[in-house]
């Protein structure tokens, strides 16, 4: 079932950020773009099980501490060496200033 | 099959990197990758931490063969280039044939620098490729006795994953210190104390005397008189680049095959990149040096593909590196040398980031250590002020609540 679950506070996260957001056992990345919309995606690289929100914001793109694979974290996909995988995203709202994501 | 087209030597890091990007620009026609292992091409890396942790983790590939395949690379595994025919603009194979090409390649890499003091002893190895780390791996037994000589990144990871299994581990360094060379020495003091606290005995400042096998290990003594038994020694004192096919060509060598900013040799048709070259580092003002890290090897890869399609683009990048030690991470944007003054900050949890300016106040390099990925972001973010010759202000940079990233906005 499709749920919809309460991620965090829109102003949580800074312009052009990234935090994690643990939830029943799964973590996830959820990101604020420069121009302020909200995204959400797995919160682990995968190249290694590394947290992507300790990495960096750049425009679209959350590039991973670890070795610096990047990813676009709106479309998931694999920008960059290493990583080769793409990232799961999950559609994202905004209701009253909270950040919800939908889980499958 | 012996049309003209890219060749590259060496399947590692660099020239498979190098293969696939020059597909993403656009070339059409063949492409060549030749390596002398045997495996698929694979990430050296874990060879010095997940593979030989307590439950190992298999060989990482590059790409599977699927990814060679469709990207129509032609991968020639266990494959010696014993030959450069500049005239003829062909390289020989070990078999004999001979494979042109239109532009030439050489990612030959490193291989680790010999001690000739231990040369006939039995136990003692080195660490570079896949299969040295499985026969590490076995011989890392929780009761074992392992001597590491040398107390560098390879040697000291050899260290943390030696001790994760059990075993009794020594680490002999000849200088004062750890890490003497490519980090500070507050930053190494954080290292030695890890080592120290998951009791590694650590000995600088040694003098290698001899190595005799006795029974199933070895002794190692020391001018001092002082004397370690062994079941197993790790050899890790550098990397020397593999540069005899060069030279053989007729290629400079200049601590490495001698390329300028745009990777090429004197011979408009062979380029040079990772491990096995050296180059002028536009940041420093074209400061020559060769680079043993992973993403200078993924970096100067893809820009060799480009320049192998004459795209003619300079090498700008800042050098990078990091390095996993027990839960410590260890990050160094740029070259420590270069510095002149030092201005430390703390980013919670122990871990902290030394900028290191020059004298006319440039960030030149930052390196950092803590925790997980602790300094990541941060050391990124310098790694990007360096790169656009920034001068901070220093109480900045030391104030934990400055975000970086507003400063590269300034
Ligand atoms: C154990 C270990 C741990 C490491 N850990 C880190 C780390 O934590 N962080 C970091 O930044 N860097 C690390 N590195 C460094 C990084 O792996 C190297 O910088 C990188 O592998 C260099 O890539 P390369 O392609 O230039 O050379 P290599 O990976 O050495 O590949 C060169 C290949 O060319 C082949 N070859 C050479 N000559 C010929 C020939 N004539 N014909 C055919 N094939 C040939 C070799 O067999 C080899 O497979 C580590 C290295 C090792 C060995
Ligand atoms: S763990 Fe993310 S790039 Fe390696």
């Amino acid at each position: 079932m499709a749920e919809w679950i309460e991620a965090c506070a829109a102003d949580d996260i800074d312009e052009e950020d990234v935090i994690r957001f643990d939830h029943a056992g799964r973590t996830f990345a959820i990101y604020r773009s420069p121009d302020d919309e909200y995204f959400a995606t797995d919160g682990l690289c995968t190249h290694e099980k590394v947290h992507l929100a300790d990495g960096l914001v750049m425009d679209d793109v959350i590039e991973c501490p670890k070795h610096n694979g990047r990813f676009n974290y709106k479309t998931g996909q694999a920008l960059r060496a290493p990583v080769c995988v793409n990232l799961k995203t999950y559609p994202v709202k905004v209701e009253a200033g909270k950040v919800l994501i939908q889980l499958d | 099959m012996n049309e003209r087209g890219m060749v590259i030597v060496g399947a590692g890091e660099c020239g498979t990197r190098a293969a696939f990007a020059l597909r993403e620009e656009g070339f059409a026609g063949p492409i060549t990758l030749i390596g002398a292992e045997r495996h698929l091409p694979y990430e050296r890396p874990p060879l010095s931490k997940a593979a030989l942790a307590p439950e190992p983790e298999g060989m990482k590939a590059i790409a599977e063969a699927e990814r060679f395949a469709a990207a129509d690379i032609r991968l020639l595994l266990q494959t010696q280039v014993v030959a450069i025919d500049r005239k003829a603009k062909s390289v020989e194979l070990g078999d004999g044939s001979r494979l042109p090409y239109e532009k030439l390649l050489l990612a030959t890499g490193a291989r680790p620098r010999g001690l000739p003091l231990a040369e006939g002893s039995g136990h003692c190895v080195y660490l570079r490729t896949h299969d040295d780390a499985e026969a590490i791996a076995k011989r890392l037994r929780p009761e074992a006795r392992i001597v590491i000589i040398g107390g560098g990144f390879i040697g000291l990871e050899l260290a943390a994953a030696a001790r994760k299994r059990g075993g009794a581990v020594t680490v002999l360094e000849a200088l004062p210190r750890l890490l003497a060379r490519a980090v500070p020495e507050e930053i190494a003091a954080v290292m030695t104390a890890a080592h120290r606290q998951n009791g590694v005995d650590i000995r600088c400042g040694v003098s290698l005397a001899s190595f005799g096998d006795e029974g199933r290990g070895v002794r190692v003594s020391l001018q001092d008189g002082a004397e370690i038994a062994a079941d197993l020694c790790i050899i890790g004192i550098g990397a020397i680049p593999n540069t005899e096919l060069a030279e053989r060509a007729g290629l400079a060598v200049v601590n490495g095959i001698r390329v300028d900013e745009r990777l090429a040799t004197a011979d408009p048709s062979i380029l040079a990149a990772g491990d096995c070259c050296s180059f002028p580092l536009e940041v420093y003002g074209g400061r020559r040096v060769r680079l043993e890290a992973w993403r200078n090897a993924n970096d100067q890869g893809s820009l060799a593909a480009r320049n192998m399609l004459s795209r003619g683009e300079a090498h700008a990048a800042v050098p990078w590196f990091w390095s996993d030690q027990y839960d410590l991470t260890l990050q160094v944007a740029g070259l420590v040398d270069e510095g002149k003054h030092t201005v430390r900050r703390d980013a919670g949890e122990g871990a902290f980031i030394l900028f290191h300016l020059a004298a006319d106040g440039r960030l030149v390099a930052a390196s950092g250590i803590g925790p997980g990925n602790t300094v990541a972001r941060d050391i990124r973010l310098a790694e990007m002020l360096i790169a656009r010759r920034a001068a901070p202000p220093p109480e900045k940079l030391a104030a934990a609540e400055t975000k970086l990233k507003s400063l590269l906005a300034a």
